[in-house]
């Protein structure tokens, strides 16, 4: 008895090793994958950040030369302070209309599913496409929203070649894009909520504002914690709309509306300098975390996730 | 009772069109406009629906951008990067869900720790690696990097996570080895998963501009994102054109997301619930 036992077990363990060998398989590809693409790149991009990294791409260490270089750089106040205002404008409006829209279709109305599908368009469209249409939108001559803004009696002006509006441009077209993705993740939340407590609260009186307030907002925070994160990472990396629609070589207002990103993009892959590039994404990936880590903490007093 | 509840129903209907007018106005002003000529683009004020609908814009693109090649590159990279990158995730996701080997969690927390990281910081060196390789201006430079994703490895592992661990320990006793498990019983299994991961890869390598700029000048061995944006150089006015190429830069997305819109919402409707 006791030698089938161990024999068993013995077994087992060699079932063990074979699987051991099987995981080791399974997750090969993907592991040595992103380790030569992205686990030795972080490493690779930290050590540049402190070398001269010429145009033939060899390093020379320079110590902390790049970062010193960097907080004297006067365009950084001037990217962080686009970046900032672009992520506190887009992120919180952009929330609060796909929560206005997803509780417009939670509630119990035929044609959802159409309205779903159109709201969700923005986000299946190349970003490029978009900048495209929206930068003839808001042309100062003949763009059609200084047409409309005529009808009004409202002056129009170049919206994109104002420094003082071209950011604000692109802010409505990261909102008009967001909407429906975010409406999309709000409203499976929001249906994951049961209609006992709808139902509890209308018996007690409370109106379909007040039922917003005290019972989905709660109940939804992990979700809305989840769009605010991935948001704000996201807002941190825009590019492509600034790129598109501000033209860095034609605009005149490209140098008031740059980002951290465009920053890091025009130095290392327009001015070949790497090593300096570097610097910026590491400062960027510090400023991100300590944004994250203050969400983290913040959260505690808001989330719920019982 | 029941004369509130319709008023209210008119009033969420006439909001929710509202917010429709906004969305849809731009897709149909790129379209309007690509069948204007050059000059009633530039009238003011503008006029809504071309005086003429003509197609010389679309056929004026498709002469100063070899738009066919790019085309195709990009219907290339965009399967490719699915197919591999979804193979991969799906047998790690496996991998890392329902197998035990030493050293499992560390690798896992690893790779994870890749999401936490903004894009940005891989860059210089993926570009380094492509370079090294001699893989500028070609199709693997861009779709390499793209083959793994931490991304797609977690949000599948979640799917297999979810699965009862009987299912596996019954074959396994029949003598059945993991890839048979994960072949014949698992992967029918995580089926909506791959299904989310497939579109939002799709989506991402059709559309993806900032890392086809840095690695391919060459218009021949450009996807679309990046060929679109030369127009607004050197066509900087040549809105029907821009119009014109943007149309048919997005119409197979849509094309796509009409026909599996459904998997497309529950797909990312998924992602903020297992995410």
């Amino acid at each position: 008895m006791g030698e089938g036992k161990k024999k068993v077990r013995r077994k087992a363990s060699r079932r063990e090793k074979k699987d051991w060998v099987a995981g080791y398989v399974f997750i090969a590809p993907v592991t040595i994958g992103l380790l030569i693409f992205y686990v030795f790149p972080f490493i690779q991009n930290f050590w540049f950040s402190f070398n001269d990294v010429n145009k033939f791409n060899m390093a020379t260490f320079c110590g902390i030369s790049n970062y010193q270089r960097l907080f004297q750089e006067p365009d950084l106040m001037l990217a962080m302070k686009n970046t900032l205002l672009y992520a506190v404008v887009t992120v919180p409006i952009g929330l609060a209309l796909s929560l206005l829209v997803a509780s417009l279709l939670n509630s119990k109305i035929k044609g959802t599913s159409f309205y779903r599908t159109i709201y969700f368009l923005p986000s299946v469209t190349m970003s490029v496409a978009v900048a495209l249409v929206w930068k003839l939108i808001f042309h100062g001559d003949f763009g059609i929203l200084n047409t409309v803004l005529g009808i009004f009696g409202i002056e129009g002006q170049s919206w994109l070649t104002n420094p003082h509006t071209a950011l604000f441009c692109v802010m409505i077209v990261a909102i008009w894009g967001s909407v429906g993705y975010n409406m999309i993740i709000l409203l499976a939340g929001m249906q994951g909520i049961s209609r006992s407590y709808y139902e509890a609260a209308a018996i007690d009186g409370a109106g379909p504002v007040k039922q917003f307030f005290k019972i989905t907002i709660p109940l939804l925070s992990p979700t809305i914690f989840f769009v605010m994160i991935t948001g704000l990472i996201g807002a941190f990396q825009v590019f492509d709309s600034i790129y598109m629609m501000v033209d860095p070589v034609t605009n005149p207002a490209f140098n008031k509306v740059k980002t951290m990103n465009v920053l890091f993009y025009q130095n290392a892959f327009m001015y070949g300098e790497k090593g300096y590039a570097a610097a910026i994404s590491i400062f960027m990936f510090a400023v991100i975390m300590i944004i994250t880590v203050i969400q983290l903490v913040g959260q505690k007093k808001w989330v719920n996730y019982d | 009772m029941k004369k509130t509840s319709t008023r209210n129903h008119l009033l969420i209907h006439i909001l929710l069109i509202a917010g429709i007018a906004v969305t849809v106005f731009p897709f149909l002003w790129m379209v309007f406009t690509s069948f204007k000529t050059l000059p009633e683009s530039m009238q003011i004020p503008p006029s809504i629906l071309p005086e003429h609908w003509q197609f010389d814009s679309y056929k004026y693109v498709l002469e100063i951008l070899p738009f066919g090649k790019v085309y195709i590159n990009t219907i290339v990279v965009t399967i490719i990067t699915v197919l591999v990158q979804v193979a991969f995730c799906t047998m790690a996701a496996y991998g890392f869900a329902r197998i035990d080997f030493p050293f499992k969690n560390a690798i896992f927390m690893i790779l994870l720790s890749i999401l936490m990281v903004p894009g940005q910081i891989f860059l210089i060196p993926q570009y380094l690696i492509i370079q090294n390789l001699g893989l500028i201006n070609t199709l693997p430079g861009l779709f390499l990097p793209n083959l793994f994703s931490a991304f797609g490895t977690f949000l599948l592992r979640q799917f297999f996570m979810s699965l009862p661990k009987e299912l596996e320990e019954a074959a396994l006793l029949d003598g059945c080895n993991r890839f048979q498990i994960f072949g014949k019983i698992m992967l029918p299994l995580v089926q909506p998963g791959i299904v989310a991961l497939v579109i939002f890869t799709a989506k991402f390598a059709w559309n993806d501009f900032m890392w086809p700029l840095i690695v391919n000048t060459d218009p021949a061995k450009m996807t679309l994102a990046p060929a679109l944006s030369t127009l607004k150089g050197q066509y900087a006015t040549n809105y029907p054109a821009q119009m014109a190429g943007a149309v048919m830069a997005v119409i197979p997305m849509i094309v796509l997301f009409f026909i599996f819109q459904k998997q497309f919402i529950e797909g990312v409707a998924q992602s903020g619930i297992k995410g």
